[in-house]
């Protein structure tokens, strides 16, 4: 095998493409090169999808040398796009909630509060607006994690897509908690909390060009009490949680593989995919590995502790469908490979740019 | 999944790998060619290679509709879209296809071209009646597959009179791109093969009968497939026994869908609509005689190509690119210089890199770890 090597971005010709957001490779890439280099620190370097901050005072403001409080801040923020903005299972709104009450969680923490952003466009109906704000609400005080600020721009019609919400998170994680990508290990186990693509499958059927009918409702759900569950039953051998969101679970294993320097090797066979799902995949040409999830976590953990924890996971009404799904192998090439139900092996790579259904 | 998982069950598929090794000759080196991307990519998807014996060589064919669309043929497209204004129309996988300049379609929609993605020709068509003040092109693309519902929504768009819609056609022919790979092999300009996979979609609509030459005349056999795993281990058993047998016949392993005369609805609808090409480049193959299609004359005015005065103008690969090679099989991906290090599904150079079903893509998607020591289960 040749040496890898990524061809470096385009800065002084290139343009942004939609493969820049579809959180696969092209995302890493600008974020590596064009975010990284800009913002750099220690934080930003860790490259999880939220951010652990040592708690209390800065040392140089504090009079007093005070002992710092047993635990760490985690702070996280996410922009939400989705088209359309109504969707089978959800909203907007609530995936605006869920998607960084989750980001906070995968890292072990408890989140606490959110703040929100909100970019609208001139002429946006504000009967949706109000929609979208209260099924935020809802999904905000269901979690129990408040949004306790906020700020509203408009901008001229033809300057947005409607609505544009971000939302930024932040939790506190006790002290002695590590997880985080980085931390898988040879060995370990990986487990998946439910089906995956409901979410994506969802939100395609009723987009304008595609429309379908399915009884199929989007996954979108706030997994922080799930997390919480399994920290009570393994605190220490859960080494890695994270949400397969866009890029799907194929992408995600891949992220962390390369951030903890580490193979996996995973079943085709145990990962569950509802039949609607693998159905509109089969139809569109679309793989279910790369569709989204917005309800769904992936937790790498000690191989001793793996029963427990899918037992705890099975437990909690978000995970009662959880699977053992593969494990995690040492590989200098930090590949995801994954045995076939045909009895085959592949590589599950990341996802390209953004996933384009086949022709034939 | 009905109808789905009984041709992808891995026990059915390990007995057919079973009789595969215990029927194939020890000593003989089998090189069949799966010639349809679709074939290709179930291959890579599902790890086919795994379950054949190590002197049991797939080599993968030219049949990947993006793969064998030549640069100058994109850059119509872009020209279209950039500096006629129109919105353009076509198939996903399109997109990403490499042209001059470093171009693509997806960067031309980067750079404010109005290039939208269809599932269907009939959606071209609808973005056209509710758009009456642009001009919508579709770019037609594919094999005999994708013909007939070009052909329809050309009619439908006739019937309408609509004045805004048009169609640049590129589509090929399947039988052609056959011959230009056998007769290249007596050239010893393309790999010496054995036997075919036959298309599964192509032949549905073509039927199994414009295989026949090929087995008579040139004394390959053709197994004609479906596209599932086990359609594709079924029809290499197929093959192999053939070649051990000294048979070179026309076998249909996809009886389920493909008949010895095809689908005459479809033919006759694209025979109305369309004729033949005297010639038409492809990527790897050069120009073929009479390989395409194009727009008939009492259709022309649907035909982007007249309607915007648009030439050809043919763009040689990237000097270090082998799809050339790789689409006539005598090279493989990995004898590629710049496979996996330049070009990558993300930045492709050549066009093997762009569809899963190209064999570069293919190749590094979901069999790279061939390369690397196998980590044991």
């Amino acid at each position: 095998m040749k040496k890898s090597y990524v061809r470096p971005l385009d800065i002084r010709r290139g343009h942004v493409d939609l493969g820049h957001g579809a959180g696969g490779k092209a995302s890493a890439q600008l974020i590596e090169e064009l975010f990284l280099p800009a913002l750099d620190n220690p934080f930003l370097r860790a490259g999880d999808d939220a951010a652990v901050l040592p708690f209390g005072m800065p040392r140089e403001l504090s009079s007093t040398a005070a002992e710092s409080p047993a635990g760490e801040l985690v702070t996280a923020c996410d922009g939400h796009v989705v088209s359309p903005i109504f969707f089978p299972g959800g909203d907007l709104g609530c995936l605006a909630v869920h998607g960084t009450v989750n980001d906070v969680a995968m890292l072990g923490a408890r989140p606490l509060y959110l703040t929100a952003s909100f970019i609208l466009e001139e002429g946006f109906p504000l009967a949706d607006l109000q929609r979208i704000v209260q099924s935020m609400g809802h999904a905000a005080r269901e979690a129990g994690v408040p949004v306790v600020a906020g700020d509203t721009k408009v901008v001229e019609r033809g300057k947005g897509d409607g609505v544009f919400i971000s939302t930024c998170g932040i939790g506190w994680r006790p002290a002695g908690v590590r997880i985080d990508g980085r931390q898988a290990r040879v060995g370990d186990a990986i487990l998946l909390s439910g089906p995956i693509g409901d979410h994506g499958v969802a939100v395609l059927s009723t987009r304008e060009s595609l429309s379908f009918e399915t009884t199929l409702q989007s996954d979108t759900a706030a997994l922080h009490t799930l997390v919480q569950a399994m920290l009570a039953v393994a605190a220490d051998g859960i080494h890695v949680l994270r949400d397969p969101t866009r890029g799907g679970l194929a992408t995600t294993l891949n992220e962390i593989a390369r951030q903890s320097a580490v193979g996996m090797r995973i079943s085709e066979a145990a990962i569950p995919v509802r039949p609607e799902v693998e159905a509109a995949c089969e139809l569109l040409g679309l793989d279910p590995l790369y569709v989204a999830n917005e309800g769904k976590l992936i937790a790498i953990c000690a191989a001793e502790v793996a029963d427990a924890v899918l037992a705890a996971m099975r437990a909690h009404p978000l995970g009662r469908e959880a699977a053992h799904i593969g494990r995690v192998i040492e590989d200098a090439h930090r590949f995801v490979q994954m045995d076939t139900r045909f009895s085959g092996r592949r590589v599950v790579d990341w996802l390209s740019g953004e996933q384009l259904p086949r022709i034939c | 999944m009905k109808y789905i998982d009984e041709f992808r069950d891995g026990q059915l598929a390990q007995h057919l790998s079973e009789r595969i090794a215990a029927e194939v000759r020890p000593a003989h080196h089998y090189r069949l060619m799966e010639f349809c991307g679709g074939h290709t990519h179930a291959i890579a998807r599902y790890g086919v290679i795994d379950l054949l014996p190590a002197n049991v060589r797939m080599i993968h064919g030219p049949g990947c509709p993006v793969c064998v669309l030549p640069i100058g043929r994109v850059d119509m497209a872009i020209e279209l879209a950039l500096e006629h204004g129109v919105i353009l129309c076509t198939y996903g996988d399109t997109l990403r296809v490499p042209a001059s300049a470093e171009m693509s379609l997806m960067k031309a929609k980067a750079r404010g071209g109005d290039i939208r993605m269809v599932y269907s020709a009939a959606d071209a068509l609808d973005l056209a009646r509710r758009h009456p003040e642009r001009q919508v092109v579709f770019f037609a693309i594919g094999f005999e597959t994708t013909t007939p519902p070009t052909a329809l929504v050309l009619r439908q768009a006739a019937r309408e009179a609509l004045p805004n819609f048009s169609v640049m056609c590129n589509h090929v022919l399947t039988p052609p791109a056959i011959r230009a790979i056998l007769d290249g092999a007596e050239a010893e300009e393309t790999a010496e093969i054995e036997g075919f996979v036959g298309p599964a979609h192509v032949s549905i609509v073509i039927g199994s009968d414009p295989y026949a030459h090929f087995a008579r005349e040139y004394r390959k056999p053709v197994v004609i497939a479906g596209f599932e795993p086990l359609d594709v281990l079924q029809a290499i058993l197929m093959l192999v026994r053939q070649i051990n047998e000294g048979r070179a016949e026309v076998e249909n392993e996809f009886t389920r869908a493909v008949t010895p005369q095809g689908n005459p609805a479809a033919q006759a609808v694209m025979a109305e609509v369309f004729t033949v090409r005297d010639s038409f480049e492809w990527r790897g193959l050069g120009s073929v005689p009479r390989s395409a299609l194009r727009i008939r004359d009492e259709y022309a005015h649907f035909d982007a190509e007249q309607r915007f005065h648009l030439g050809y103008r043919s763009v040689p690969d990237h000097k270090a690119c082998e799809c050339g090679a790789i689409l006539r099989g005598v090279k493989e991906p990995r004898d590629c210089r710049i496979f996996g290090t330049v070009c990558t599904p993300e930045n492709p150079v050549g066009s093997c890199m762009v569809s899963s079903e190209g064999s570069c893509a293919a190749y590094y998607t979901y069999g790279r770890f061939r390369d690397i020591p196998v980590v044991a289960a």
